[in-house]
């Protein structure tokens, strides 16, 4: 309870020195919209801004589905075929090395302007974090509790799915986290090189057209969003993985 | 038998028979090559040299020094866990190991995760885990070490007692010479490294055995004597 006392406190801090920075008579009001203007926006275009956001929202959800599936399928691969690992890893790393936003354009030139491209890039994204976790947190299966699935006679199926498929949760999860946050920023990467609707195009165009308060209305939507999700993920954890809490409270 | 890794030498030498339905202690100094012998028993490692004779995978189930409870599995799924190696479902594993968990005191224990339990308790639901596995020999690595000592007693009646009621060929490696003779009919005693077996010391009391009268009686103080000499304590 204290630390949510403590995040509110903070959260309240940011607003007021923000409001008073906006405030300041030699920043313009163009260039930084104050906490007001900006919940004022969020009131008025309130329709505008939820339908764009819904269709954003769209793009991450199915963009992040799309990364687990392919991120755990190739995390499980790797891990059972040592020289799969060995040749895909440095591949892997270079996959985040590609500039997003000079690739979505021609992204969005292969599949036209529809939510396919938003998706690649938000799996794209996404697609890294959950990978490399989950190969690490499958590693990391303890080497005695390896040869006590070989003592009972398990095959390696049994000890995959027995044992170091549940063990690297906590991994996984990890993994989830951080792709959570970086997803929505994917999106928007996505709708900046072209879309109809969505919530980066409207930032964008927002933006460019002065709309000032708009714009960081559109930015704070967006911020909750990446923060609802990095929520859903750990409410999710706790569900999946109980035992990684108890755990811990029992060594503190 | 030998076992070499690298440079080093764990084990050299080292001939030991074990007869069906015998309960062996192998006592020695950390470092001994106990661990690696168990191992290559177990059939996990290949001897460089000699060969083990009627031991491997099919013969012989290994119960390691920590108790590798899975934390996401309830004591009750922790010991099925051999059954289902086997080819048993969940439910299937559960229903079988449930009796021993009544006859050998861990009834209440059943739905409790490893967390909840106490480190004997853990040891306890290991080692039927290590029993649900079904092969006719059982191979326990220092089973009680981490445990402090009035526990370990309260463990090493118990596991005589349920080597009473489910009769198995026992090997048991430990550094505790008292657990040694007062478990086994037969104490092995190993040297530092390389490994191998200086003194072999029959225990000509029955099993189970009363634990007071055992320990505290004149022959038992004297074959301890004889264990620490051939250690070289």
């Amino acid at each position: 309870m204290r630390r949510w006392t403590l995040t509110v406190l903070l959260l309240a801090l940011f607003l007021g020195v923000w409001q008073v920075v906006a405030s300041l008579p030699g920043v313009d009001a163009l260039i930084l919209s104050s906490p007001g203007e900006t919940a004022r926006a969020l009131g008025h275009d309130s329709a505008l801004l939820l339908d764009n956001a819904w269709v954003t929202l769209q793009e991450v959800l199915l963009g992040l589905a799309l990364a687990v599936a392919l991120g755990v399928g190739a995390a499980i691969g790797m891990h059972l075929a040592r020289p799969l690992r060995d040749a895909a890893y440095p591949l892997l790393v270079a996959s985040q090395a590609i500039p997003v936003l000079v690739f979505a354009p021609l992204l969005v030139l292969a599949f036209d302007y529809g939510i396919g491209p938003k998706i690649a890039v938000v799996a794209l994204m996404c697609f890294f974090p959950i990978t490399v976790n989950m190969v690490d947190g499958l590693r990391a299966t303890d080497r005695d509790l390896l040869k006590l699935m070989r003592s009972l006679g398990a095959s390696r199926w049994q000890t995959l799915r027995k044992v170091e498929l549940p063990g690297c949760l906590p991994y996984l999860f990890s993994g989830l986290r951080v792709a959570a946050t970086v997803s929505v920023i994917g999106a928007v990467f996505g709708e900046w090189a072209g879309a109809e609707d969505g919530l980066g195009r409207l930032v964008l165009l927002a933006s460019q057209q002065l709309e000032t308060p708009r714009t960081y209305a559109g930015v704070v939507i967006l911020t909750a969003m990446a923060v609802a999700l990095f929520a859903l993920v750990t409410l999710a954890e706790r569900v999946a993985v109980p035992w990684n809490r108890r755990q811990g409270a029992r060594t503190v | 038998m030998a076992r070499r890794f690298g440079s080093v030498v764990a084990l050299d030498g080292v001939d030991l028979e074990v007869r069906v339905g015998e309960v062996v202690a192998i006592v020695g100094p950390s470092g001994c090559g106990k661990s690696t012998l168990l191992e290559l028993l177990a059939g996990l490692q290949e001897p460089d040299a000699g060969a083990v004779a009627g031991g491997g995978l099919e013969a012989c189930a290994l119960m390691p020094q920590s108790d590798l409870l899975l934390p996401w599995r309830d004591a009750l799924a922790n010991a099925g866990l051999a059954l289902e190696c086997a080819g048993a479902s969940k439910g299937e594993a559960r229903r079988a190991a449930a009796p021993l968990f009544e006859r050998f005191g861990l009834g209440e224990f059943e739905h409790a995760y490893p967390h909840e339990l106490s480190g004997g308790m853990r040891q306890r639901v290991a080692f039927l885990r290590t029993l649900l596995a079904g092969r006719p020999a059982l191979l326990l690595d220092e089973p009680f070490g981490a445990l402090d000592s009035i526990t370990r007693a309260q463990m090493q009646e118990w596991l005589a007692d349920a080597l009473a009621a489910e009769p198995r060929t026992l090997l048991l490696v430990t550094h505790d010479v008292e657990e040694a003779l007062y478990l086994a009919d037969r104490v092995a005693v190993m040297s530092p490294r390389p490994g191998r077996i200086v003194a072999e010391i029959e225990v000509p009391f029955a099993r189970p055995r009363p634990r007071r009268a055992t320990v505290t009686s004149p022959e038992f103080t004297e074959l301890r004597e004889h264990a620490m000499e051939a250690l070289g304590q």
